[in-house]
């Protein structure tokens, strides 16, 4: 059997993802403590746990529809009518998808064909480019800087705009930077969108999870944006549900129609007990997002200032739960940076190298984790520091 | 500055310098430490302590919870006997409850014995008291929020998204 005959290049290409790599790393060290998850420490809220254990009792373990339960979809309108000021049709412009994830996936997918260009803002979670390539299209990196916050910038996106261009991915609240983009940001973007035929693909997954006062702007909210964007979010980060699996996608109809029919094929309809537990979710545990996003925003302030404090240079990030310290006053690159770390003090960080090549020279450090665990690894984290000093 | 998120934070752990615990609830040092030093002179903080795992600290040490009946006295209720049982030092902790018995004790001691003959002989001979039931702790889960014997296992895998 000639395996390599069978599969075809474009998908052997595909690499592995750059924080599965570190992850193989880190698990061959004993007793490390990771400061590298990218998930709540929090369970989700009993409330929500509770609805499944009743609804498996009920035995309501059929499909749903395929876009998902009207009733939860129209919980979905109803809450970013709210939140975002934004109104969707339950009916045609929402469907419940397997994570934030598959509805990436969906969106590239009913977009992209081979020749199309893709513009995604970097550092980034990973998922964008091979989902782009596997379409035949071109994930066009545009670089964001520590000094504009890791923000998009109005005339780093013009540069990048090409006849090709079809999608731009706005992935912010950001992973791995933890930047947001404000309405005066967006306002910028969306002045240099508003007469193409470009549709934003804005990942809003941790949207909740915005600090500093401001509340959470969505670029569907700036005018003319609602036509030309595709809102992708889910419940595994607000709602510390990560393991149900379970997002949303919301946007203009004749998208969200194309996106159902691949949704319908490969997915049938997500998990149904995740989708009553939503509701729940959604409805009842606002109380319970707002204390872990108090809880995120303490350790936030304190991570920010313990890596100032021991000399790395370390922007305020003011959304998600990262931190993204600079690390290039070491003189190691971000890869090394965090192996000798990992081997001398075992703490275990991701390199900034596995979010793009601008991601290099950071390393992104996740506070999903009890305030003790984040004294104990910032304490190790210093004495690292000061032994690399000496030599 | 919250009050409530100072606490909070102290409950959790009372090491955190005055420092990390200005940069979290986003105020000065010399906010929390003012506010620290007025909780202190208030009563409010009554003092720091170690949450310690008595077992592995010392395998033969025993703790009891002690129940007591007690006859109230005129105009002073139960305050004198309290009083009275609070002063022994063998006892860690004394609450007054409602419900079927009157008085919650705490004992620590060094065998069973002791502890059984500090009750028999210090605290049932009392005026005044009517009854005592003695439960000795065999295993602690969790105290103060803190859970006991447990790995803390993460079930997270280490690096994911």
């Amino acid at each position: 059997m000639d395996y390599n005959k069978l599969i075809p290049q474009k998908i052997q290409d595909i690499q592995p993802s750059g924080i599965r790599k570190f992850f193989d790393i880190a698990q061959a060290v004993d007793g490390v403590i990771s400061l590298s998850i990218g998930e709540p420490d929090f369970k989700t809220p009993w409330a929500a746990r509770k609805e499944a254990i009743n609804i498996l009792e009920k035995g309501k373990t059929a499909y749903t529809a395929n876009s998902g339960l009207f009733e939860l979809r129209k919980t979905v309108c109803r809450y970013l009518k709210n939140f975002i000021r934004t109104e969707y049709d339950p009916e045609k412009e929402v469907i419940i998808t397997v994570g934030g994830s598959e509805a990436i996936d969906l969106a590239v997918r009913a977009m992209i064909e081979p020749g199309d260009e893709v513009l995604v803002p970097e550092p980034s979670f990973v998922c964008y480019s091979p989902i782009v390539s596997m379409m035949g299209g071109t994930a066009v990196p545009i670089v964001t800087k520590m000094e504009d916050k890791f923000r998009l910038t109005a005339q780093a996106l013009k540069e990048k705009i090409t006849p090709k261009t079809k999608i731009l991915i706005l992935p912010y609240p950001n992973n791995p930077t933890g930047a947001v983009m404000r309405r005066g940001d967006l306002e910028a973007i969306a002045e240099v969108l508003r007469d193409t035929n470009i549709v934003v693909v804005s990942d809003e997954i941790y949207a909740e999870m915005t600090y500093n006062g401001e509340k959470h702007v969505s670029i569907a909210e700036i005018d003319g944006m609602r036509e030309r964007t595709v809102i992708i979010s889910g419940f595994s980060k607000a709602y510390a549900m990560t393991g149900w699996r379970l997002g949303y996608v919301v946007g203009p109809q004749p998208i969200i129609k194309q996106m159902l029919k691949l949704h319908q094929y490969c997915i049938m309809s997500s998990p149904t007990v995740s989708q009553y537990s939503a509701i729940v979710a959604m409805e009842k545990c606002g109380a319970d997002v707002a204390n872990m996003v108090e809880e995120y925003d303490m350790r936030r302030r304190l991570l920010v200032k313990g890596f100032n404090d021991m000399g790395l240079d370390c922007f305020e990030p003011e959304g998600a739960f990262y931190v993204f310290p600079c690390i290039k006053s070491t003189g190691l690159s971000s890869a090394e940076f965090c192996e000798k770390l990992v081997y001398s003090k075992k703490v275990a960080v991701v390199p900034g190298s596995a979010f793009g090549e601008s991601g290099e020279g950071f390393v992104r450090v996740s506070y999903a984790y009890s305030v003790q665990h984040l004294t104990t690894a910032l304490s190790r984290i210093r004495e690292f520091l000061e032994e690399l000093n000496r030599k | 500055m919250s009050t409530n998120k100072l606490l909070d934070l102290l409950r959790q752990n009372a090491r955190l310098s005055n420092a990390e615990l200005a940069v979290m609830l986003g105020d000065s040092e010399e906010n929390v430490a003012a506010e620290i030093a007025r909780l202190e002179r208030e009563g409010i903080i009554m003092g720091y302590s170690a949450i310690i795992d008595e077992e592995k600290a010392d395998e033969n040490g025993v703790t009891a919870i002690i129940e007591i009946k007690i006859t109230p006295i005129k105009d002073r209720g139960f305050d004198d006997l309290a009083h009275t049982i609070m002063g022994y030092e063998e006892v860690d902790s004394v609450f007054l409850l409602s419900g079927a018995y009157d008085l919650s004790v705490t004992i620590s001691g060094t065998s069973l014995r002791n502890v059984a003959l500090f009750v028999s002989e210090r605290l049932a001979v009392l005026d005044g008291v009517l009854s005592t039931t003695t439960h000795f702790i065999l295993r602690r889960y969790k105290e103060k929020n803190h859970v006991f014997n447990e790995d803390s296992f993460d079930e997270r895998s280490m690096v994911s998204p």
